[in-house]
């Protein structure tokens, strides 16, 4: 009977649409009522990451708002267009906080996050994500060694060209027996974000100043 | 036996879900590197095992048999991204923890198993108790597999504890074998495969002396039968 079929089907179908609604409407609530502490979270989470890798007397403006927006560089290793922080004092350019992506670890891509002052000298680096094998490539990571403050204080007036390699290969950088692909790896990408960040200066620390920041200042 | 004794006998020893139902092993293999990881796991796969039974116990009845299935996988994964969500934005220190597990959750079958086999045929409150039960059983071999994992591969436990709960917490990491170079097989995938199979192995091994009081019952257990 192609009625009742219909009818049976149209119920049904009624029914699944019923359920689709009200959980949609549920997920749509929450996601509502979440979403401003998400974002405060996620900027106290972002905050605390900068913290780490450039000190409070480094800058004066709010980092989390002032960003330029830097095109995808093979230096930087970067694909899509990334937004670095910009560090102002007194609305002068004092340090740029930018991503920059390792491609060639041992196993997948390696995030870094560095801050990089406006002499070109490193403030700090973090790794931001990788998956490099856990006990051995993983000491990358602050979490596991301080080995990546290494990088804290270098830059490309106070080290050669070759110095940028782990002592294995006749560089400067220590490394640990067992994994030397990765950290040959974080070295020469934060390597090329210097070289980027010198490259760069002109834009990147230019006293040009971001909306938001131009807003801040007519307010006081 | 009352039927909630049962029901948290079956989950936890009878029906577990680690190492009898061997439901939901991408979870179980992957995140049990260390105690605290699959404890972590474990815990939020029982809150979402009874929120989803929750959910679906009172409306059995509406729900009509042949599309059961999608309106459950409806229900769970509009409930695992509630959760999801609340964690995120009201306990951020425990979604960095959780926060790559729980959307996990979803894919992990013993969610639906449970709600299909049980929540669809009973009242509101065993079911809730039954998730909640099953989570707890789940979370249990979770716990004794990243235990034996990191002891082996690491020679620590609870490592990640400060990670979890705050850096205070740091000095009840345990380092059990001091200046141990670690077994990198044990943290690997493999190491999660042998584990595994020596729990289920010891399950079993404990389940055949206890149904079979006579030594001579238990070559019998252990033969193929034909």
């Amino acid at each position: 009977m192609p009625e009742t079929i219909i009818r049976h089907a149209s119920k049904t179908a009624m029914t699944l649409m019923a359920f689709a609604i009200v959980f949609t409407s549920l997920m749509a609530y929450v996601y509502q009522v979440t979403k401003q502490p998400i974002e405060l979270s996620e900027a106290a989470a972002r905050m605390s990451l900068f913290r780490q890798i450039m000190p409070a007397h480094m800058h004066d403006n709010d980092l989390l708002k002032d960003t330029i927006a830097l095109p995808p560089d093979p230096l930087l290793g970067t694909t899509q267009t990334t937004l670095a922080n910009i560090a102002r004092i007194q609305n002068q350019p004092s340090a740029v906080i930018l991503e920059a992506i390792a491609h060639d670890g041992y196993s997948g891509d390696i995030k870094l996050l560095l801050a990089i002052d406006a002499k070109g000298t490193i403030s700090g680096v973090r790794v931001i994500s990788h998956k490099e094998t856990p006990g051995l490539g993983d000491y990358i990571d602050i979490a596991r060694n301080n080995w990546i403050k290494l990088f804290d204080g270098q830059s490309l007036n106070n080290s050669t060209e070759s110095d940028w390699r782990v002592k294995k290969d006749g560089g400067k950088f220590d490394y640990m027996v067992g994994a030397t692909i990765t950290p040959r790896a974080v070295v020469s990408a934060t390597h090329k974000a210097l070289l980027y960040v010198d490259q760069h200066k002109q834009t990147l620390f230019s006293v040009q100043t971001s909306q938001e920041d131009n807003a801040q200042q007519e307010n006081k | 036996m009352s039927q909630y004794s049962e029901i948290a006998h079956n989950a936890v020893w009878k029906q577990n879900p680690g190492v009898v139902q061997l439901l939901g092993l991408c979870p179980t293999l992957a995140v049990t590197t260390s105690v605290v990881n699959g404890v972590s796991l474990g815990l939020a796969t029982a809150l979402v095992m009874a929120a989803a039974n929750g959910a679906v116990s009172p409306v059995r009845k509406f729900v009509p048999d042949e599309i059961r299935v999608p309106v459950f996988i409806l229900v769970i994964a509009a409930l695992v991204t509630m959760i999801d969500l609340t964690i995120h934005g009201f306990a951020e220190p425990l979604h960095k923890v959780l926060g790559i597990f729980i959307p996990l959750i979803v894919v992990n079958c013993i969610v639906l198993a449970r709600v299909e086999s049980f929540a669809a045929k009973n009242e509101p409150a065993p079911a809730i108790w039954d998730g909640f039960m099953m989570g707890i059983g789940l979370t249990i071999v979770l716990a004794l597999l990243g235990g034996m994992r990191e002891l082996v591969g690491k020679g620590t436990l609870f490592s990640g504890l400060d990670l979890a709960f705050g850096p205070e917490f740091k000095a009840y990491i345990l380092t059990v074998i001091p200046d141990y170079h670690g077994f990198l097989l044990a943290i690997l995938p493999p190491g999660a495969f042998l584990g595994l199979a020596s729990l289920i192995a010891l399950r079993n091994w404990a389940e055949i002396r206890k149904t079979t009081p006579n030594n001579a019952a238990t070559t019998n257990a252990l033969k193929p039968s034909h």
